[in-house]
């Protein structure tokens, strides 16, 4: 079947199989910022905007995507650096493969919501599991970001 | 202009964030074979029948490999260096399977719905035999897991496979049992831990394609490039100079990716049909068919003088090492010989420790190495001794742990699979440690606990850890520097950066040598055919082994640089100076390093500058660390949080104090996952039920409370500027530290892990 959908404010029409994950089409699509770690909607590295909101894309239909926009990393360069280096400044990106979901759910939560506090943060990246940092150090480097104090 | 000490950003940072390709699914070629693995359903069973023709008849299938198609060849899948420490007890495909998610056949095939479509074409029938799945029953069972004749050890670890015994091995100082029946206090108890997941967040995965030379090129998510390229020639009888390893960005290992796991079928299925192919393992596979972390249980006996004086420690150990004897040995005397010795006034020290084979997933390789367990048993034993003494946990410590420009018999006796060697410790702050711990956790206002609510208590609980830095005397690391012109350098390791920084802290370490900023040292890494020989990314060595060979290569290329500046200025080398990145010569004469290699290579003696150096540990200092923890346990329904975890941690100098700093909190949690979350769950016939991250528990931000790390700073004479090791340390002190909190707040002792609220609530004190 095709899909079309807005992929990082590209007008795409994809085909695809009915059954297949969102997150295999992105990566098939090249956004290979966008992780397969578990399969089952756990540790959240395969996050991707859909609409604006995050959604887990390794439990997401790619059909049901049809006709909604869809935003990864490679969609928000300028911000994605910027919030990587906050991450890089205090060592907390460590292996790497959480971090381009990490920065997707920190750009959410800056365009979603206003003044917020460290309970918003951990709320709304708790999705966003790291075996690596100890979540420390990135919760450090969101709030810096973000302008929020510890 | 010191770059040693300074908190450079990864270099691979931004191209991560920006998902960039880097890790092996995204540098895989395209439209490679998906290779996929049938696992045996049982614990225990031989294969009787294969037939695979109606799976090879799918459209799209592409090779069914079975037994028949890889050479009958005995190995161990470890990755370790030579001699290999675990016994030789596993063939790439046999008729037996030895535990559920054991290798049976291997499908290729152009999509990986139709690979997994025809795994289940396979028909297989099998006798199935009576498993062990408790490895307390497994020595000298009537059912023997590894009957074949092959199997066997490469030296003398202890090994009776006819008793199901993978390894073994004992030691003592001095007679214990005298030492003991001198002593007035004696503290004896039984602790158990359980085999740990590694969750690494990047699932193992493998390409293989011959490139246009000809060679067969392994894309792999490894710790150990050289030790993989080693073992995949032996397994495949395949010529060991016509395959290449590389080790991309990974995402994580922790101990996980130090052994061989898919490449042997990848490269078989690339090197049977020339094509590309790639191995991308599921979580549960992860799980159920890679390790696991070694489950134990020790026996601790201490005996003490009413002055709370350690006269002796007695450690018998039981480990399971699964179906395979993958780091058996040596996981085995690490809980022995890095958890003993912090102890060292001790006249007598004994250990006895077996290792069993079951029918369980194999346990290899992980963060702590035996260290964690034996941890979790002597420190919450110590703190038992504390109690029965009426004395404060910290002051018994105090009183009995070891000190700077101390030794251990230990460290002469009990090495890495092998015996140790004398160490003199040059370097150990744990005096400081405690103190200062004490301070940030409140130590004094805290300890032992106070009750904040009707059912909610608080407490404090401690345990200091020692580990290693890499194995003295076995395993070396090398670097290559090269001098472009411009004035910049390649630095080229075999050391393997599994997403720790060690590529950017070794970088760090050239630059400081070479007086440059780290930008100008442009590393690449872990590529059999262009890097030098590495031993790989475990036992704590990259910054201590890798770190030194690297100081020692980036010596001699500024001695080479002057070398050339003296011709360049007609002078002795006595006479030439180098002071950040500029030569001077007599008579105020200077030349900057950008001119001067642009003259060597253009115009002047035109010859490569180029440095390779060697490093080969001999000893194995131990950073060291003490961890205090406050926990709130709910007397009504066993739940315990973690408040707050303070470490203060003695790791020589800290060569890139953030990227230290997080190898430290990300190694905490794994240890509080450890304490308190990670359950394995069997079913009775062997299953592990505990198969994906829905069902095993790592901690997420919310599971875990504050957490504060600070840096001992000592420094180790031995290490390149000072540096010890820090990337295991972490992991070992949370198990005990938080069994001692809950102790110290509830008065139960719990002496197994996980402590789940099931082990608070339903607790009995069992007496002997």
């Amino acid at each position: 079947m095709i899909i079309k959908i807005n992929l990082n404010n590209i007008s795409k029409e994809l085909l695809i199989s009915p059954d297949d994950t969102l997150l295999d089409v992105l990566r098939k699509t090249g956004c290979l910022s966008v992780k397969k770690g578990c399969e089952s909607s756990s540790c959240g590295v395969c996050t991707v905007l859909l609409d604006g909101t995050p959604i887990l894309s390794c439990s997401y239909l790619a059909a049901k995507a049809d006709g909604h926009s869809v935003t990864t990393v490679e969609g928000i360069a300028e911000q994605a650096r910027e919030i990587g280096e906050f991450i890089a400044a205090q060592g907390a990106d460590q292996c790497g493969f959480c971090l381009p979901s990490l920065i997707i759910s920190t750009y959410y939560l800056k365009n979603t919501i206003g003044n917020p506090t460290l309970k918003d943060i951990k709320q709304v990246l708790q999705a966003n599991l790291c075996r690596c940092s100890g979540y420390e150090s990135q919760e450090a480097a969101v709030a810096r970001y973000l302008g929020v104090k510890i | 202009m010191k770059q040693v000490r300074l908190s450079v950003p990864k270099i691979d940072s931004s191209g991560l964030a920006m998902g960039k390709a880097a890790y092996v699914d995204d540098l895989a070629p395209q439209n490679t074979l998906i290779v996929k693995i049938l696992r045996s359903p049982y614990s225990y069973a031989k294969v009787q029948k294969i037939d695979t023709s109606v799976a090879e008849n799918v459209e799209g299938v592409v090779c069914v490999l079975t037994k028949k198609d890889f050479p009958r060849k005995i190995f161990t899948r470890a990755g370790q260096g030579e001699p290999e420490p675990s016994p030789y007890d596993k063939f790439a495909l046999d008729d037996y399977v030895r535990y559920i998610g054991d290798e049976v056949a291997v499908v290729a095939a152009h999509d990986e719905k139709i690979a997994e479509a025809a795994l289940k074409l396979i028909k297989v029938e099998y006798e199935k035999f009576e498993s062990i799945n408790d490895f307390e029953k497994a020595y000298e069972s009537k059912v023997v897991i590894h009957p074949e004749e092959e199997a066997h050890p490469t030296f003398d670890i202890g090994y009776d496979a006819k008793k199901n015994l993978a390894a073994s091995y004992n030691m003592s100082t001095d007679d214990v049992e005298k030492e003991l029946s001198r002593s007035q206090i004696i503290v004896h108890s039984t602790y158990y831990t359980q085999a740990q997941a590694h969750v690494m967040m990047e699932p193992h995965a493998c390409a293989t394609y011959f490139d246009y030379q000809g060679r067969l090129t392994v894309l792999s998510t490894t710790q150990t490039p050289f030790h993989v390229r080693r073992i995949l020639s032996r397994v495949l009888e395949y010529p060991m100079h016509k395959i290449r390893v590389i080790k991309p960005r990974i995402g994580g290992g922790f101990g996980g990716k130090q052994a061989i796991h898919g490449e042997v079928y990848c490269a078989a299925v690339t090197i049977k049909t020339g094509l590309p192919a790639k191995l991308v393992y599921t979580r549960r596979e992860v799980f159920q068919a890679t390790y696991t972390r070694h489950p134990m249980r020790i026996d601790v006996t201490i005996g003490a003088g009413k002055n709370g004086i350690i006269n002796a420690i007695d450690f018998k150990i039981l480990s399971d090492t699964g179906a395979y004897g993958e780091h058996a040995l040596t996981v085995l005397m690490v809980a022995g010989s890095k958890v003993l010795p912090l102890y060292n006034k001790a006249s007598a020290v004994s250990f006895d420790g077996k290792v069993v084979y079951t029918n369980n997933t194999p346990a290899g390789a992980y963060r702590g190495y035996g260290a964690v367990q034996g941890n979790f048993a002597l420190e919450s034993a110590v703190d038992e001794l504390a109690q029965k003494l009426g004395m404060d946990p910290v002051e018994i410590r105090k009183i009995n742990m070891i000190k700077q420009g101390e030794t251990s018999p230990i460290f002469r006796i009990m090495g890495e699979g092998r015996e140790g060697t004398d160490t003199i410790i040059n370097s150990c702050k744990l005096d400081y440690c405690i103190s200062r711990g004490m301070e940030l956790i409140r130590w004094k206002e805290k300890y032992p606990c106070r009750k904040i609510s009707a059912n909610k208590v608080r407490s404090v609980g401690m345990a200091i850890a020692m580990q290693g830095s890499a194995i003295a005397n076995y395993d070396m690391a090398s670097a290559a520097i090269k001098l472009n012109d411009d004035g910049f350098f390649n630095l080229t390791i075999g050391a393997t950066d599994l997403g720790t920084g060690s590529d950017t802290i070794l970088a760090q370490i050239a630059a400081d040598e070479l007086e440059v900023p780290t930008e100008k040292i442009i590393v690449y890494s872990s590529d059999t055919d262009l890097t030098p020989f590495d031993k790989g990314a475990y036992a704590s060595s990259t910054t201590y082994a890798s770190g030194n060979a690297v100081k020692k290569a980036a010596e001699k290329i500024k001695e080479s640089i002057m070398a050339k500046a003296a011709e360049y200025f007609k002078c002795g080398i006595s006479q030439i100076k180098y002071c950040e990145g500029v030569v001077y010569g007599p008579d105020n004469r200077q030349i900057t390093l950008k001119e001067l290699s642009t003259i060597i290579y253009y115009s002047g003696s035109q010859e490569q500058i180029y440095s390779c150096a060697s490093y080969v540990p001999t000893v194995s200092p131990p950073p060291y660390m003490a961890g205090f923890v406050e926990v709130e346990t709910d007397l009504l329904t066993g739940k315990v949080e973690v408040i707050e975890y303070v470490a203060v941690v003695d790791c020589g100098t800290p060569i890139n104090p953030n990227l230290a700093k997080v190898q430290v909190e990300g190694a905490l949690v794994q240890g509080i996952g450890m304490a308190l979350y990670e359950q394995v769950i069997k079913s009775r016939s062997g299953k592990l039920l505990s198969d994906s991250m829905m069902t095993y528990h790592i901690p997420s931000r919310k599971d875990i409370g504050k957490i504060t790390v600070e840096f001992a700073e000592s420094y180790e004479p031995s290490g390149p500027f000072g540096a010890k090791s820090v990337g295991e340390i972490g992991i070992d002190t949370p198990p005990a530290a938080i069994a001692n909190a809950i102790f110290n707040g509830t008065g139960k002792r719990i002496r197994k892990l996980p402590i789940t609220p099931e082990d608070i609530i339903f607790f009995k004190e069992k007496h002997e």
